[in-house]
């Protein structure tokens, strides 16, 4: 087992390395160099840009520069905003709990209303049941998800008036961050309807994100399903005379959840790209929008660091999953 | 006394076979039946559109549908805020995608087919430095992947294009990579060999033809899913640019008017969930027609 997760960690040396060169390249590809790209709309006389590229080491040969991006890298120094300037993993661990909360509650929506409606397709194959929730599924997999945002705001948000528009808290409530999960700050700053409030403002998001992951997780429950539902050691359950509920339940669905957790584990970057669109529609202010707003502030600092901070976010957690996988699957032993 | 007359079957053609198997699944009958409608309206798009998906008539600016109060039937599904017909402009829009799909699919298709041949074939280092760079690609988010790349080569359908090839190129790789992996040790492709067949022949001609099933299940999906992130990246302001009547871009320009007029909200992604869906229901027919495991002779 130890052998397998040092295994995993050597192939993603090289990805990290990988992933970096592409961050690094990045701002070099744009046109003009850095210090123009810094210097923006103003007008910067030759010997002044000269000295600032001198300053700011630009004027090395591009592998000392890459090498000293490195460094930097792994010392924790992802760059610092041109426009706040502020250091960007500063603003990547502010943001990214905002990030965390939506993604958390959408997979859960995800797998507590996408795992019992995969079984159940499974179970009542060929019914109109099945038809019906895998035809809505495949809806919600085919869903321009910034399209249902904006239509859930039109019917909740602005007909019904049940929720509100943008962001994570009514500006009646005011407290300092503790943990930077707003439904946990909530709590602990006990002030009256604080929570409630954050609920409100997490449903509609959390609706959106949860849509593909859900009915992937459908789709993916039923196959499984259908697939374990054949085998020889469900026929022996039910011929031992147990409950369909407990063959079901117990026998099948057990091992028919095991390539679905590995799905579970591939929604972490569905989640990240979905919460790009799911965050600018709701002014959600976590790494998604932030990620935006910087394109659009051309803010090319921040994007370079932020690429490389999710990246890393993603090959960790795909390394969690293929590690948590060797544990519920027995049949793999490493 | 009677003859029996005795019927010689002929075995029916891959064509035939494949339909029979196909249109077993309604769904999948279905959603290709709306996909032609689809392809026939974008195709003939000048001679069935209303009005140009770009004349502005200043005094129908938000007009509801026809079928809502205040609706003209000159405007079924009503105008935008300068006054453009949104049946013309949603008609228009559906060349973009269907372009836009075809390109994806075309490009990483056969970038994504060569590579993942080469590293299936060869393996060895070839092998893992390829997939190695697959990694690399799909540790990012595919959108912001492909956000950023637009961000470097500047807003606009054509590197919009490029950018989702390329995020789509590691699926294609993988794909070939796998079936290339599982034929190439196979009897008829050893006994090829050793009747002298060159590399190139073993490749293209002796294992891609046996390896193309799931990856036309898998060009489908991508073809959807590229129509759905062109529409994103036109969301976001780095795909089409306006005036273009893309779907994506017509919901970024109508997102300040969704609580006046909800018809110029309503439509554009309606039409991109009727287009995405259509090909969806197919893929799956596909998988259906297409996978030998599923098949019950």
């Amino acid at each position: 087992m130890l052998r397998f997760i040092f295994g995993r960690l050597a192939v993603l040396i090289p990805t990290f390395i990988g992933v970096s060169i592409i961050a690094f390249s990045f701002i070099r590809l744009l046109p003009g160099d850095p210090v123009m790209l810094m210097s923006g709309e103003r007008v910067m006389s030759p010997e002044r840009h000269a000295q600032i590229m001198t300053d700011l080491g630009l004027d090395r040969p591009i592998y000392i520069q890459y090498f000293d991006y490195l460094v930097n890298l792994l010392h924790g120094d992802f760059g610092s905003s041109i426009v706040t300037k502020r250091a960007v993993l500063d603003d990547f661990l502010q943001l990214f709990p905002a990030t965390i909360e939506l993604s958390l509650c959408a997979i859960i929506l995800a797998v507590a209303l996408g795992v019992p409606a995969g079984v159940l397709a499974a179970v009542k194959r060929g019914t109109w049941l099945d038809q019906t929730l895998m035809g809505t599924a495949l809806v919600g997999y085919s869903m321009p998800i910034f399209w249902w945002g904006l239509l859930l705001v039109i019917f909740f948000s602005g007909y019904l008036g049940w929720t509100p528009v943008s962001g994570r808290i009514s500006l009646m409530y005011f407290f300092p961050p503790v943990t930077g999960f707003m439904l946990i700050d909530s709590l602990l700053s006990g002030q009256a309807g604080a929570f409630k409030s954050a609920v409100t403002y997490l449903v509609l998001p959390t609706i959106v994100l949860a849509t593909i992951p859900l009915a992937v997780i459908a789709r993916q429950t039923r196959s499984a399903m259908l697939e374990v539902l054949g085998e020889d050691y469900v026929r022996t359950a039910r011929s031992k005379g147990l409950s369909p509920f407990r063959v079901i339940g117990v026998h099948a669905l057990r091992n028919a959840l095991i390539p679905v957790i590995t799905t579970i584990g591939l929604q972490v970057g569905v989640l990240l790209a979905g919460a790009i669109l799911t965050e600018t529609i709701f002014s959600w202010p976590g790494i998604g929008k932030w990620m935006v707003d910087s394109v659009f502030k051309r803010d090319y600092q921040v994007v370079q660091g932020g690429l490389m901070l999710i990246a890393a976010v993603i090959m960790v957690v795909n390394l969690i999953v293929d590690v948590l996988y060797g544990f519920i699957n027995p049949r793999i032993r490493y | 006394m009677a003859v029996a007359e005795i019927k010689t079957a002929t075995p029916p053609t891959g064509l035939a076979e494949f339909w029979f198997y196909f249109s077993r699944n309604k769904g999948a009958v279905i959603g290709f039946a709306i996909f032609l409608i689809i392809l026939v309206l974008a195709i003939f798009a000048p001679w069935v559109t209303p009005h140009s998906p770009s004349a502005q008539n200043r005094d129908v600016l938000l007009l509801p549908p026809a079928f809502a109060a205040g609706g003209k039937w000159t405007y079924f599904l009503g105008t935008d805020a300068v006054g453009r017909d949104i049946l013309s402009r949603l008609i228009f829009g559906a060349r973009f995608s269907l372009f836009i799909g075809l390109v994806v699919v075309t490009l990483s298709v056969i970038s994504g087919v060569l590579v993942g041949l080469i590293a299936g074939y060869f393996r060895g280092r070839t092998d893992t430095i390829i997939m190695r760079v697959m990694d690399i690609i799909l540790a990012f988010p595919s959108l912001l992947l492909a956000l950023v790349l637009v961000a470097v080569l500047g807003p606009g359908l054509l590197n919009a294009m490029i950018a989702i090839s390329l995020v789509n190129l590691p699926h294609f790789v993988r794909l070939t990579r796998a079936a290339v992996m599982s034929e190439r040790t196979k009897d008829y492709v050893i006994a090829s060999r050793v009747a002298g067949a060159g590399t190139m022949r073993l490749m293209f001609l002796t294992i891609l033809p046996n390896c193309l099933a799931p990856l036309i299940v898998q060009a489908t999906l991508a073809f959807s899913a590229a129509i759905l992130d062109a529409a994103a990246l036109g969301f976001l302001g780095m795909g089409a640019q306006p005036p273009t009547p893309e779907w994506g871009t017509m919901l970024a320009e109508a997102r300040e008017f969704i609580q006046r007029a909800w018809w110029v909200v309503t439509f554009p992604g309606l039409a991109i969930l009727i287009t995405v869906l259509a090909i969806n229901l197919m893929g799956d027919g596909l998988r259906d027609a297409l996978d030998p495991k599923l098949k019950r002779s």
